[in-house]
């Protein structure tokens, strides 16, 4: 399969309320297997899912945000944030995880995969996408 | 045009599967493709065989077997969400040790990598859901 | 060729709507489906949010509109009415597809 296309996964649901950040998440690592150009958008409460801290024993579920943090490492640097949401939600970019990747064209460097971007930056990232999947 | 579309939710419960099944027709009747017809998150319920729906509506299960069958549908349900469920097939129960199985015919479990090849092989990909 | 963006939900029960407005980039459109279709609607508190879209076409599934008791004659100037097989002339029209859930 050497068609590579522009994949965007558009989260917007909080966490652990409902499934669909968990189950997102696996459909971005099986993406990973297919060398396709991935990125992925946190909009709306989609924001929450890489808040910082969480903690879930006393819920009975599985804390499964240490996977964001592998993201790099399935070649997925593109981790889209949109501001006007954290600013919604009275939230920063210090209030979220640090989700880094390592820069193969740049010596290995560590570098951060999230990029807070406004409405209008999003807006023109996501009419470059050929492929989007909402959950 | 080739499309696959994507149904994120179980039958009754949200109208995503209603919508899908009439999007998918209609593009049947226009003459396009549809490559694949992928069932994610509780949309694996689609495809139970066990379902007795109220006789004056519509029997959803049977609508999208007999769409599959009328028009050699790939239709195809994420094994992991397929797990969490409850929805196997004969395979799938035996490997687990599982006393039964429960799949609607026309319907085929795999792995997540199917939604992403019909992204990749279709020209668009459209998702039903909440 | 530009998106097609997918509104299912009721403006009043989600942000679904607001989020693809402000999101959409202008000269793309908007089709109304399911229980999004009251957006489509004269005289609610969202019907001044998308008549002020003024960059995006709006679209709404006839069949839902009907389901539902809405009249065509009580939507939104400007707004189209379309069948399940406008439905898929539309995807065909447009480049990429966005679902907002």
């Amino acid at each position: 399969m050497s068609t590579v296309k522009k994949f965007m996964f558009v989260n917007r649901k909080a966490p652990y309320g409902t499934i669909y950040a968990l189950e997102s998440l696996e459909v971005v690592l099986i993406s990973a297997a297919f060398e396709q150009d991935v990125s992925l958008a946190f909009v709306d409460d989609g924001v929450y899912q890489i808040a910082k801290g969480q903690s879930t024993e006393e819920i009975g579920m599985k804390n499964f945000s240490p996977t964001y943090t592998a993201l790099g490492d399935y070649e997925v640097t593109k981790i889209y944030v949109e501001k006007e949401s954290l600013d919604e939600r009275g939230l920063t970019i210090d209030d979220l995880m640090d989700l880094k990747y390592e820069d193969e064209d740049d010596d290995w460097a560590e570098k951060d995969s999230i990029r807070v971007v406004s409405s209008e930056e999003l807006a023109q990232i996501m009419g470059e996408q050929e492929v989007i999947l909402s959950f | 045009m080739k499309f696959t579309v994507q149904i994120n939710e179980g039958p009754y419960q949200h109208q995503a599967s209603d919508s899908a099944l009439q999007f998918t027709k209609a593009a049947l009747e226009k003459g396009h493709e549809i490559f694949r017809v992928f069932f994610y998150h509780d949309g694996v319920n689609n495809g139970t065989r066990l379902t007795v729906p109220p006789q004056d509506d519509r029997n959803l299960q049977k609508a999208w077997s007999e769409l599959a069958e009328k028009h050699g549908l790939d239709l195809v349900i994420c094994i992991a969400a397929a797990q969490r469920r409850g929805i196997m097939d004969e395979n799938e129960a035996k490997r687990q040790g599982l006393d039964a199985d429960n799949i609607a015919p026309g319907f085929r479990i795999s792995g997540l990598g199917q939604l992403i090849e019909g992204g990749i092989q279709s020209d668009r990909l459209i998702v039903f859901g909440d | 060729m530009a998106m097609l963006h997918i509104v299912n939900k009721s403006p009043f029960e989600r942000n679904s709507l607001k989020s693809c407005i402000r999101l959409a980039e202008e000269g793309s459109s908007v089709l109304l489906i399911e229980d999004g279709v009251y957006a489509a609607m004269q005289n609610t508190s969202v019907a001044d949010q998308v008549s002020a879209a003024t960059g995006l076409k709006f679209y709404v599934l006839g069949p839902d509109l009907k389901a539902r008791g809405m009249s065509e004659e009580k939507l939104i100037d400007g707004i189209s009415v379309v069948d399940y097989g406008g439905f898929v002339d539309l995807t065909a029209e447009h480049d990429v597809v966005q679902s907002w859930l």
